[in-house]
């Protein structure tokens, strides 16, 4: 990609962690941690162009590059669709020797006319990968003519992996909805309630938590982005009269571009705990009826807050005594650090330490104002400093991802899945309760007294 | 005559193959305190570990070199450099396994003059062994990348030249069809003549799937690496699939250890075939439990062959495995209605079909319409659903289900294992809507008990 741009996806003035910083700092903006060679973990920028695109349910989504790119990672996430399953479908062109020495551009337009002949999908989305990047297609330019020869929108997606991390192909995914979906279609008809949702992949179907409260309020979700989404209906997202950010720092900037560029303002939310929903279906309110929405929805978004509430602290009362005081190590990222905590707190436990490796210094300073001041703050854990921390029996539970669970089980420390890859549907009121029961599920689970106890002839020897 | 035939097509649509480092980083993770290390983008390591993560339900040792947007204009081999003696330090490994990806091969590096002179310039890195495999993601599969990188160890690792032959130690090639399961089974196989069998690489120490004690940065188990310089006295070595060929002729090259490869060993005769080639080689006569075990199998397939017969079925898989359970399916009586190969491989010629498509799991649906059994690893999901047929979970990459480790399909033992899995599915799909020529057969075996026996 070019350096130009690249360069230009850093200059975020808006962006939290920008805004933090000295005055004689924020010039230069943020820019990624270079990695270190051998140490370092984490998916790439295509990986996070991806997971940011690939929800759109109807859309085609072609990776131009050698297998490994989709043939290694496709069919993984749990993003659910109400209707159209063609995302599920695993594309590539599959690069070999061949394509690689004479380019592979016949065999990406080639791929992307029999999509479209065969799917006839309402667009195709091109991923370009290292390889194509590094030998120079024009990928642009194929998918230009092809949207034009085959009259179906074919948006290029540049975020090569070595470009950087998941994070910047966050980012690059918003650029490229920007650039070529956004705007490119007019709604049916527009109501003073119509929102954009940016930043919720409906993982396991947490978008449906909170969408039948939003229609209570007669509150539309004009274009998920990209959860649940349809095509047509993310190129609408230009005639919103809010947006709501899920996922603070990788999607900020599509939210403030869509502020510049059409005037809708955003705020960051989350719906992660019974006080995070709350506040921001009135921040959603309040924002609506300042841009024009009847002045009554803010006594109706407050009449289905005390409603909602209530029910969701009857539906955790079970639970309550069985997770008090609780210690959680809770390791993700972004806003879903403080977001989490919050929940969490909600439900009596005490966050021992929290990760904050994708969190902007806005969520550190939430964080230090649920946690205190010496809120244990971490980055990375190497899995060594990990396996530590759990056999020292500083946490009686361990938040993570996949990646981390079988460092968590081989502890034998009872283990919650709160990533991409989960199974179960935490946001909104009645999320709160699916978490609060999965806790304490693992928490007091019959093999722990099990597994922990030595064999009989390993007598006082301790199993680990 | 099997026909191989590719697809044609230009977007590959749900593939059934995965990549050559990935295969290869495997190959490591079979040989003890080892750490696989991938030269690319941050990226290719993490599709990969998270991938592998899932399948073994292991925490998986994988490093990258992390090649950025500069190092990939002016050249990798410093984050080469940097990446091995950052794990050096930290994770102190017997081996690094190094595999090259798309990303630096496109680049045109010349990984092994690089390495060359790093080792030059890293005197301290003595005390480990690195191993360069060339496994560009554009060629082959994880079959292929497997098989590359167990050829790259015994390039680098076994001396030339043939030392005393010490007449009981075998060489064990498994392929990277074999489960961890599979490996501990062959090897207890191997040993019941009284050979010692040195396994390379061995998934069973290492992906076995037990808890250890301490953390360890590297793989925990698996082949010794002080082993594998032995492995130029063995007497002979047994490649275990077609994929293993060429790492077992280039210990013949080197060392003079003469090759036998076993292209299959799920089904009767294939399995009959290796027992007897362990009593000539060992001079012993085949142990009274494995004649147990043979006798038990010829029985699992009288009672279970009914079940089989003019089942149609739907198979995708890496080429040695479609071979192996192709092959087996057709022993049993069952048609291979679609055959698909993720690469092409001369085992192919070998599968008992009318033709075998070098493709993906589309091709598959679409050439499965009306089966009775899918049979494919878990992204084969798709293809299931949409056709309402059973399916069947094999190979690389099971993360929907329990315990693909630990599956055992190989030997007497493992294939009798294989007969009730697969016949109880076939059983249970024909439950719910009988076909007549299915049907009536059941119904003569069901008949037995009741029917008047023709005494004289």
């Amino acid at each position: 990609m070019g350096r130009q741009t690249r360069a230009a996806m850093f200059q975020q003035p808006g962006c939290a962690i920008n805004q933090s910083k000295p005055e004689h700092q924020r010039a230069k903006g943020c820019s990624p941690r270079s990695l270190v060679p051998g140490a370092a973990a984490g998916g790439c920028a295509f990986d996070g162009s991806k997971i940011a695109l690939q929800p759109i349910t109807d859309a085609a989504h072609l990776v131009h590059g050698p297998i490994a790119c989709e043939g290694n990672s496709w069919d993984s996430r749990n993003s659910q669709s109400s209707g159209p399953t063609l995302y599920r479908t695993g594309f590539t062109t599959d690069l070999g020797e061949m394509d690689i020495i004479q380019g592979g551009e016949r065999r990406l337009y080639r791929a992307i006319k029999e999509i479209v002949q065969r799917h006839a999908p309402p667009a195709v989305f091109v991923y370009t990968t290292c390889v194509p990047a590094l030998i120079g297609d024009d990928v642009e330019a194929v998918c230009a003519a092809a949207a034009e020869r085959l009259g179906t929108p074919v948006i290029p997606v540049n975020a090569p992996g070595f470009a950087g991390s998941k994070n910047l192909g966050n980012r690059l995914a918003g650029e490229a909805l920007l650039k070529h979906v956004i705007g490119t279609v007019e709604p049916d008809w527009r109501t003073p309630r119509d929102i954009n949702i940016i930043g919720d992949y409906n993982v396991s179907g947490e978008l449906w938590q909170v969408t039948p409260l939003l229609k209570r309020l007669g509150i539309r979700v004009l274009a998920s982005i990209s959860g649940d989404a349809r095509y047509r209906e993310v190129a609408t997202a230009h005639r919103a009269r809010a947006t709501m950010v899920v996922c603070s720092q990788a999607m900020v900037a599509m939210a403030r571009s869509l502020q510049q560029d059409y005037g809708i303002p955003y705020f960051e939310g989350s719906f992660h705990g019974i006080g995070e929903t709350s506040s921001a279906l009135t921040r959603m309110a309040e924002l609506l009826v300042r841009q024009g929405a009847p002045p009554s929805l803010i006594g109706l978004t407050q009449d289905l807050i005390a409603e909602e509430e209530a029910k969701a602290w009857d539906r955790l009362e079970p639970y309550l005594p069985r997770l008090a005081g609780k210690r959680v190590l809770l390791y993700t990222g972004g806003v879903k650090s403080w977001s989490m905590i919050s929940a969490l707190q909600e439900l009596g436990m005490t966050v021992v330490g929290t990760s904050v490796r994708k969190s902007t210094e806005d969520d550190k300073d939430r964080i230090r104002d649920l946690m205190g001041e010496d809120a244990e703050m971490f980055g990375q854990i190497p899995a060594k400093e990990l396996w530590r921390r759990l056999t020292s029996g500083e946490a009686d539970i361990l938040l993570s991802g996949g990646r981390t669970q079988f460092t968590a089980l081989k502890t034998k420390t009872p283990w919650v899945d709160v990533n991409q890859e989960r199974h179960h549907a935490y946001a909104g009121y009645v999320g709160m309760a699916n978490l609060a029961q999965q806790i304490d599920s693992a928490l007091h689970h019959p093999i722990w007294a099990q597994v922990r106890a030595p064999a009989p002839w390993e007598g006082a020897e301790a199993a680990p | 005559m099997t026909a191989i035939i590719g697809n044609g097509k230009a977007a590959t649509t749900n593939p059934a193959r995965s990549s050559a480092p990935l295969g290869g980083a495997m190959a490591f993770l079979g040989i003890d305190r080892c750490l696989p290390l991938f030269h690319g983008s941050q990226g290719c390591t993490a599709f990969a570990l998270v991938l592998m993560v899932r399948h073994f339900r292991e925490a998986i040792p994988l490093q990258t070199t992390a090649m950025g947007e500069l190092s990939t204009i002016l050249g990798g081999a410093e984050n080469v450099e940097e990446a091995i003696s950052n794990i050096r330090q930290r994770a102190a490994p017997r081996l690094i396994g190094l595999c090259s990806t798309a990303l630096t091969e496109t680049r045109g590096e010349d990984a092994f003059g690089d390495l060359r002179l790093m080792r030059e310039r890293h005197p301290e890195w003595s005390d480990m062994a690195v191993v360069l495999a060339s496994t560009p993601d554009y060629a082959g599969g994880l079959q292929e990348g497997w098989a590359t990188a167990v050829e790259a160890v015994i390039a680098e690792m076994v001396p030339e030249g043939r030392p005393d032959p010490s007449p009981l130690q075998v060489n064990v090639l498994p392929g990277s069809h074999l489960t961890p399961g599979d490996v501990e089974e062959l090897r207890d196989i191997v040993a019941a003549f009284g050979l010692e069998p040195i396994v390379l690489p061995d998934l069973s120490g290492s992906l076995d799937g037990h808890v250890p004690r301490q953390y360890v940065p590297t793989t925990l188990g698996g082949t010794e690496v002080d082993d594998i310089p032995r492995m130029g006295a063995s007497a002979v070595t047994l490649a275990i699939g077609e994929q293993m060929r060429p790492a077992a002729e280039l210990l013949e090259r080197r060392a003079g250890v003469p090759v036998r490869v076993f292209d299959r060993l799920v089904g009767l005769r294939p399995v009959d075939a290796f027992i007897a080639a362990l009593s000539e080689i060992s001079g012993r006569p085949v142990p009274a439990n494995l004649r147990r075990q043979r006798s038990r199998l010829v029985d699992a397939m009288l009672d279970g062959h009914f079940y089989f017969a003019g089942r149609n079925v739907a198979i995708a898989a890496d080429a040695d495995l479609l071979l192996s359970l192709g092959g087996f399916l057709a022993d049993m009586g069952c048609t291979l209605q679609a055959a698909v190969s993720t690469t092409a491989s001369s085992a192919l010629e070998r599968v008992p079909a009318d033709s075998v498509v070098i493709g993906d799991l589309d091709d598959l649906e679409r050439a499965g319409a009306g089966t009775d059994l899918i049979v494919a690893h878990s992204h084969g999901r798709l293809a299931a659903e949409h056709l309402g047929v059973p399916l069947y979970r094999v190979g690389f990459p099971v993360f929907d289900r329990l315990g693909a480790a630990a599956r055992v399909t190989i030997g007497y033992r493992g294939t009798r294992d294989l007969i009730f899995r697969i016949g109880n599915i076939l059983i249970e799909g024909h439950e719910g809507h009988e076909s007549p020529g299915h049907g009536s057969m059941e119904r003569a075996h069901d008949g037995i008990a009741e029917a008047p026996l023709a005494v004289d």
